[in-house]
């Protein structure tokens, strides 16, 4: 299979751009699309060739926004299902917890028949940044695009706004495409087939996920053509999907909560804390860290990042709810690690471990997702938060953004199966605790508002009635082109 | 123990009278995929040996699939299916429901041909059953009485372990244990918790399950010697047509996505009704029989409880011919949202997926029958979701509770019945609380 070309893929792919501290997020709707045509060629969009030194610029559209550009259906009905109906369609809202608060209705934007076209994301140094999107929202922007809302970020110092260090794990993408699939993985590993995160490579199952395939014309003649099918251009080549959601944190009730159920100890608080997150402030796992890198991890991978739950099978030390367990269960394709034949067919035929909660888990390597957001808002330490709001205090939160080849297996999942699942891993009937919407659960009486601590040796130890912390207040599902197939959706092949 | 037995009806829809019924099953719901458990034409609640009922109208949309066979589709009469699974008799299930629910019935099945007002209800459905070639259920001799009884136990611990949180939570689990032992068996004496002692098991349905036991492998070591010499024909025959069945496996078409996903998801459990049309031939007719034959037989014998493989979502599954060998149908109740539902499939039981799925016709391709195939994740779901069928109405007997759920509890209720527990144990049983 051939190599990729980093200089055909956006560069917020391969990096999250650490060092250019200052961004935000424009959503817009195509208001001229000559124009808008015509600002996508004049803009040099970041590739992923090198590591951006002062500013960068990426690109992603929803489907009513390629269909603005007068991209026809003929191709936008490549492009997977869930890409084209949208986050906000209500069957998706309901399997994905966007319900009650969550509602789409209730979005600032995104909602059902208002989506974005476009998100613009912006980078920079602090020194340059006001300058590059004052420039690049030049004369063309103003005449193309009407600007739905602008998302700002900040920079925490690698905390998100509860106060925890974010951004730890992150699979590795197998960029040398070294990695043999399909295969059985009997160890959790960290490198993850590159067609999970780009369109046009080998995934997990050792295929090709779908995206549009065109006949060659003279509009497509710059596109690649496709692995799987020489003869056609491949237009998902070297671009993923993006799913962009606005979380909003409330970081005085998070911490108020923990505090009223510590008795007011503000250490206790944070203990609790950490069993939520599954991890201390500092980003310190809960379950001891490995001395050897995670297979498939380079020797260069935080020490933080070093670590399964296979030495904690009861949930004592990382509960099984707990935010990052749920996230990503850090476990492999069995319930058993080095097994023979015999033993794996012994498992699949259903007679492995027998307790309650072994093996019910899906396997994670299939259901990865690239993290690319960002927190908005001002710092506020657990102490501080223990004070009222003053009057007109900004919000908090996290733009949160990830790549994914596949939204239905990758995001979808995790948000579905995982995160909002009220009977994740045997748990009886609660959802994230970070996360959560606190609904009752799907055709039960019960709400869905507790956090169970496991303990070794003992009853667990609930906590119960969680209010919610988080609410999503937008969402759309975009497609992240490459930069031949920008310049196709620009028009640049017409002329 | 009560052991679990199915019915399911097909009968051919009076064309004329479709729209009607639809109207009809439509009445019986509250909202899309929710149905009202107490409706006018069939009050499902009110039946306490009922787990699950379905109608669904077998709307095949994929009979043109077998042209890649050069073969002409049949028109097939569209077929409306009810469908249930119940504790003890089916034939004694049909009985009571006739009793309770005869109106209900008759003006559904109005809508169907062959049905008058002075039909015998119960004769007519028997007329029309349609038997599975195989079947699983998620925990043989678990009664829906024993599920709520067991619900109503849990719950009641619940609250007992809140009130008291403070000292149990520094009780060892032995201690814990026999604490709990205690209490339920002052409310048991209350009669504020009722655990009902398993029933004997029927008589016949123990010795049909030990003829069944017995005579299947009986049967296969008495043909084993032509089976053998039968053996490497078939292996050439199947090879052959492994490698040139054509796959049909087009992107679904997003307004049935779209119809299919409205009614997913209203509760943890969820339904799938899925038809296709059988690969032509002899070879793969033999195949589908001997392959669901032996989930049939590991289904009923050999799986463990709460268990198909490794899935423990699955409540009940069976598969049926539709009115011939021609098309089959499979039918399930799973927790949990489809895509996760094809994931676990794919990834943890795949071989089994492949083995009783890749006889239908534009199946992903195989290999020995049990490889490859839904590896093809991309095209097995497509495959799947063009052949699902959408489902009218649909009944859980236990709303919001998954297979997990139900086995958590049987295993408390399992631990309170012993006296005494090794100290593992007892940490384990503590850990299900």
């Amino acid at each position: 299979m051939s190599r990729v070309e980093f200089a055909d893929v956006q560069g917020l792919v391969r990096f999250g751009y650490g060092h250019l501290t200052e961004a935000s997020y424009a959503l817009v709707r195509v208001k001229n699309v000559a124009a808008a045509k015509a600002w996508l060629h004049s803009t040099r969009v970041t590739d992923a060739a090198k590591s951006p030194t002062n500013t960068a610029i990426n690109i992603a559209f929803t489907a009513p926004g390629l269909r603005a550009l007068g991209i026809s259906e003929s191709v936008i009905a490549g492009f997977s299902q869930e890409f084209r109906a949208g986050m906000a369609q209500e069957s998706r809202a309901r399997q994905l917890g966007d319900v009650g608060n969550n509602a789409p209705s209730n979005w600032a934007w995104g909602s059902y028949g208002c989506e974005p076209h476009a998100v613009v994301m912006f980078f920079g140094k602090p020194e340059q940044f006001g300058f590059f999107v004052q420039s690049t929202k030049g004369t063309p922007w103003s005449d193309a695009f009407e600007e739905v809302t602008s998302l700002g970020t900040s920079n925490l110092d690698e905390h998100e706004p509860f106060g925890f260090k974010d951004g730890i794990s992150q699979p590795q993408i197998d960029w040398e495409q070294r990695r043999q699939t399909p295969c059985t993985q009997l160890e959790y590993t960290n490198i993850v087939a590159l067609g999970e995160f780009l369109l046009g490579y080998r995934n997990e199952y050792g295929k090709i996920t779908d995206r549009p395939l065109l006949e060659p014309d003279s509009a497509s003649a710059e596109l690649l053509a496709a692995n799987d099918a020489p003869t056609k251009k491949d237009l998902g080549r070297n671009g993923t999907y993006l799913v962009m959601r606005e979380l909003e944190q409330d970081v005085r009730k998070f911490w108020q909560f923990l505090h009223q159920q510590a008795a007011g100890n503000i250490e206790e608080a944070r203990q609790l804390g950490a069993k939520i997150v599954g991890r201390m402030q500092s980003g310190d796992p809960l379950v001891p860290t490995e001395e050897r890198p995670t297979p498939g991890s380079d020797a260069t991978s935080t020490q933080q990042n070093r670590f399964t739950y296979h030495n904690d099978p009861t949930g004592a030390r990382c509960p099984f709810g707990a935010h990052i367990r749920r996230a990503n269960p850090r476990n492999s394709d069995f319930p058993e690690q080095r097994i023979g034949l015999l033993r794996k067919l012994v498992i699949m035929l259903g007679f492995g471990p027998k307790g309650f909660y072994d093996d019910l888990t899906s396997s994670v390597r299939f259901h990865r997702i690239l993290r690319r957001g960002r927190e908005y808002g001002s710092e506020l330490r657990p102490e501080q938060a223990l004070a009222p709001a003053p009057p007109n205090e900004q919000p908090r939160g996290l733009n949160f953004i990830c790549l994914n080849a596949n939204i239905s297996r990758q995001f979808e999942f995790l948000q579905n199966a995982w995160i909002s699942n009220a009977k994740f891993a045997g748990l009886a009937g609660e959802t994230d605790p970070l996360l959560g919407n606190r609904e009752r659960i799907a055709g039960y009486c019960r709400p869905s508002a507790n956090f169970t601590m496991q303990k070794e040796n003992g009853l667990r130890y609930p906590l119960s009635g969680l209010p919610q912390f988080v609410t999503v207040r937008g969402g759309a599902y975009f497609f992240l082109p490459s930069l031949r197939a920008l310049r196709y959706f620009a028009g640049t092949g017409n002329a | 123990m009560t052991p679990q037995s199915n019915f399911m009806v097909v009968v051919p829809v009076d064309p004329k009278h479709e729209t009607e019924l639809r109207q009809l099953l439509d009445s019986m719901n509250q909202g899309p995929g929710q149905v009202d458990p107490n409706n006018a034409l069939i009050p499902f609640a009110k039946f306490d040996t009922l787990h699950f009922a379905r109608f669904v109208i077998l709307d095949d949309k994929t009979t043109e699939d077998v042209r890649v066979y050069r073969l002409t589709p049949r028109s097939y009469p569209l077929y409306l299916a009810f469908l249930g699974d119940v504790d003890g008799d089916a034939n004694a299930f049909l009985d009571q429901l006739i009793k309770r629910a005869r109106n209900g019935l008759g003006r559904i099945f109005s809508c169907c041909e062959g049905f008058t007002s002075d039909t015998d209800l119960l004769v007519w459905m028997k007329r029309h059953h349609a038997p599975a070639i195989a079947a699983y259920v998620n925990w043989r001799g678990r009664t829906v009485r024993q599920i709520r009884e067991e619900v109503a136990l849990y719950e009641a611990l619940e609250n007992y372990i809140g009130q008291n949180s403070a000292t149990f939570q520094h009780l060892p689990p032995r201690e814990l244990h026999e604490r709990l032992r205690n209490f339920v068996n002052a409310e048991k004496s209350a009669s504020r918790l009722i655990l009902s002692p398993e029933s004997p098991t029927p008589l016949g349905w123990q010795i049909r399950n030990l003829l069944h036991l017995f005579g299947m492998p009986l049967l296969v070591l008495i043909t084993l010697p032509l089976l053998i010499l039968l053996a490497p024909f078939y292996i050439i025959a199947l090879r052959h047509l492994e490698k040139t069945d054509p796959e049909v496996c087009p992107r679904a078409d997003q307004q049935h996505s779209e119809d299919l996903s409205r009614i997913e998801d209203h509760d943890v459990t969820n339904q799938f009704s899925a038809l296709g049309s059988l690969k032509p031939g002899l070879v793969r007719l033999l195949t589908t029989s001997g392959v669901l034959k032996t989930v049939n037989y590991g289904a009923r014998h050999i799986t463990r409880p709460g268990r198909l493989g490794r899935i423990r979502s699955i409540h009940f599954a069976r598969w049926v011919f539709v009115a011939g060998t021609e098309r089959m149908i499979f039918c399930s109740n799973y927790d949990g949202s489809v895509e996760s539902y094809m994931d676990d499939f794919i990834n943890k039981t795949g071989f089994g997926l492949n083995a009783s799925f890749s006889n239908g016709v534009g199946y992903p391709r195989t290999n020995w029958l049990v490889r490859d195939g839904c590896i093809d994740e991309r095209k097995y779901k497509e495959y799947l979701r063009r052949h699902t069928l959408v489902t009218q109405v649909w009944y859980k007997a236990y709303p919001g509770l998954s297979a997990v759920d139900l086995e958590r509890n049987t295993r408390i209720r399992q631990g309170l019945e012993s006296s005494s527990m090794t100290d593992e144990q007892a940490r384990d049983w503590v850990a299900l609380l």
